[in-house]
């Protein structure tokens, strides 16, 4: 076979699609907390009376509308974590970038979250940590700039 | 209630770290070729077309129509299904129902993935929430990685553990010349001698603790075709045909810190359903092999006990035993599995199509040596849901 017969062409393209997604009132509630107090809340279920951080409009397990505030602490548990050693464009930091699953406290589930300020070695599950705000906070969830460990 | 469903053919592609001498269609017809020559059919035959990828992976959102060239599915019926890592096993539920519902005799179910096309970090993170997790996720390894380390600490587990699940995986791969990594060097080698070079190379790169390379499954670009019939034409169109005995799936899924880590509650519900409507009751001593959707390594063990397998805890036990390696008592992934073949909307059909045919008595090399009565093939799909489906020898009463 000739070398033109052989050779695979392909066509490069790239979609990059503008999004605009609206959080919702109850995840906006939240996000506003988080902006302009660095307060984190949850929100209860009347029936299971789970606590929901990221706040959930329905608990989906009893599947009825949530409707109770709770103001947490910004302090939480290291339930798991990862060390995450390779670049990647979706990872907004410099490897090793350290993820962990936070339980706050008074939550009932756990968030995920960037874990920082902390020599990896020190890593471990059950651990104290407690929320470092963002200077600059837009009302996102990166307005934790992630948990630290309480000395 | 509805028309006993068996499967008759199956049919792959080599799978391959990139296939750049076709396009989606032609790679998507290979599957379909092998499949319908499988069966002895012709296309003409084939009453519905199902059929899943993840549309990000590629950048194609309407392959049922894209396809119809590939799949066969000019003016048939077609149904596209879409679940993320648990595709394949959808498109096979979705195709069974199809026929047990009695409107059609045979249906084509189709899978395939053309990973090498797109970035897949960039295309899986899609698949999370956009404005609580995306932006802080680290792509499919991270989420695994946090499930992994729970499992260590809750269990005591090692990373030796984990690798014991890497080696089982990558021997029987060397048995299926279709899997995508053959790792020849691993040939005729003790398995705690690989174990041992696993956890200690430094060419085995920590990609994300405690996930190295060899933790993981890999990009596969592959398709896979599966043909269900009904219990009027099957024993008509295969000799053994694979019965579907029951299958079940569970979605369970708002945020990831909402899950349960501490077992994987979606594969748990759907394996109890299953065998509920099986009436299987010691799972370990009644199904004969599996092909679990495994796409790390630690997922070997932890799953294995959420199946119902064992008890919490006891994977290690049951894999370094030698119980699930092919001359154990319940070989599991003869084909090398997900960590060695993962063309991810096909990844999941394979694992329906690899155990249909060890019941079939098709599997070649990999065929396990001794009687195939009841076979498990399960999906699992992103954010920790789960497909199973039961096949078995024997029709159902
Ligand atoms: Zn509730």
């Amino acid at each position: 076979m000739s070398k033109m017969e052989s050779e695979n062409i392909y066509y490069e393209g790239r979609i990059k699609v503008p999004y605009k997604w609206y959080v919702g009132e109850t995840g906006s509630r939240f996000f506003i907390a988080l902006r302009d107090k660095k307060e984190i809340w949850g929100i209860r279920c009347p029936r299971c009376r789970k606590v929901y951080v990221p706040p959930v409009k329905n608990c989906w397990e009893c599947f009825i509308p949530t409707k109770e505030w709770v103001r947490l602490k910004d302090t939480g548990t290291l339930e798991s974590f990862t060390v995450v050693h390779y670049p990647n464009e979706v990872i907004p930091k410099k490897p090793p970038v350290v993820y962990g699953l936070i339980k706050i406290d008074g939550a009932d589930g756990s968030l995920l979250h960037f874990v920082g300020d902390i020599d990896i070695s020190e890593l471990k599950t059950g651990m104290r940590v407690r929320a470092v705000f963002a200077d600059e906070r837009a009302g996102n969830i990166l307005d934790i700039k992630h948990f630290a460990p309480i000395p | 209630m509805g028309k006993r469903t068996a499967i008759v053919g199956f049919g792959q592609t080599y799978q391959r770290s990139s296939r750049k001498d076709v396009n989606g269609v032609e790679l998507i017809n290979e599957a379909v070729i092998a499949a319908l020559a499988d069966a002895e059919l012709t296309i003409k035959d084939i009453d519905a077309v199902v059929i899943g990828n993840m549309d990000h992976f590629e950048g194609i959102n309407y392959v049922d129509m894209w396809s119809v060239e590939g799949s066969g599915g000019v003016m048939k019926p077609i149904m596209k299904v879409t679940t993320g890592g648990t595709t394949g096993t959808t498109v096979a539920m979705c195709a069974y129902y199809h026929v047990a519902s009695g409107m059609f005799d045979k249906v084509l179910a189709i899978g395939w993935e053309k990973n090498s096309e797109s970035d897949t970090t960039g295309a899986i993170i899609t698949a999370f929430d956009p404005i609580w997790e995306r932006p802080n996720i680290g792509g499919a390894i991270a989420g695994l990685a946090v499930e992994a380390s729970k499992y260590m600490d809750n269990y005591g587990i090692t990373e030796r553990d984990g690798a014991r699940v890497a080696v089982r995986e990558r021997l029987h791969a060397l048995n299926n010349p279709y899997a995508h990594l053959h790792q020849e060097w691993m040939k005729g080698m003790e398995a705690d001698k690989i174990v041992d070079l696993l956890v200690t190379s430094e060419q085995n790169q920590m990609l994300a603790y405690p996930l190295r390379m060899s933790d993981m499954c890999p990009r596969t670009d592959g398709a896979a075709a599966v043909i269900f019939a009904s219990e009027d034409i099957a024993e008509k169109i295969a000799p053994i045909p694979a019965w579907v005995i029951s299958t079940a799936n569970r979605h369970n899924y708002v945020y990831l810190g909402d899950i349960n880590w501490d077992a994987n509650d979606t594969l748990e519900a759907a394996s109890r359903k299953v065998f509920e409507k099986a009436g299987v009751k010691e799972p370990l001593k009644e199904i004969d092999i599996c092909e679990i959707y495994l796409p790390y390594s630690y997922a070997g063990l932890k799953w294995m006990e959420s199946i119902g397998f064992c008890g919490p805890g006891q994977g290690p036990r049951l894999v370094w035993d030698g119980v699930t390696d092919m001359d154990g008592e319940l070989p599991v992934n003869p084909s090398g599995g997900v960590m060695s073949s993962n063309p991810i909307g096909a990844t999941a059909l394979l694992r329906v199509g690899e155990a249909a045919w060890q019941i079939m008595g098709k599997a070649g090399p990999r065929q396990v040596k001794k009687d195939v009565n009841l076979a498990l093939a399960t999906g699992f799909g992103g954010c920790n849901w789960a497909d199973v489906m039961l096949l078995g020898k024997k029709r159902p009463s």
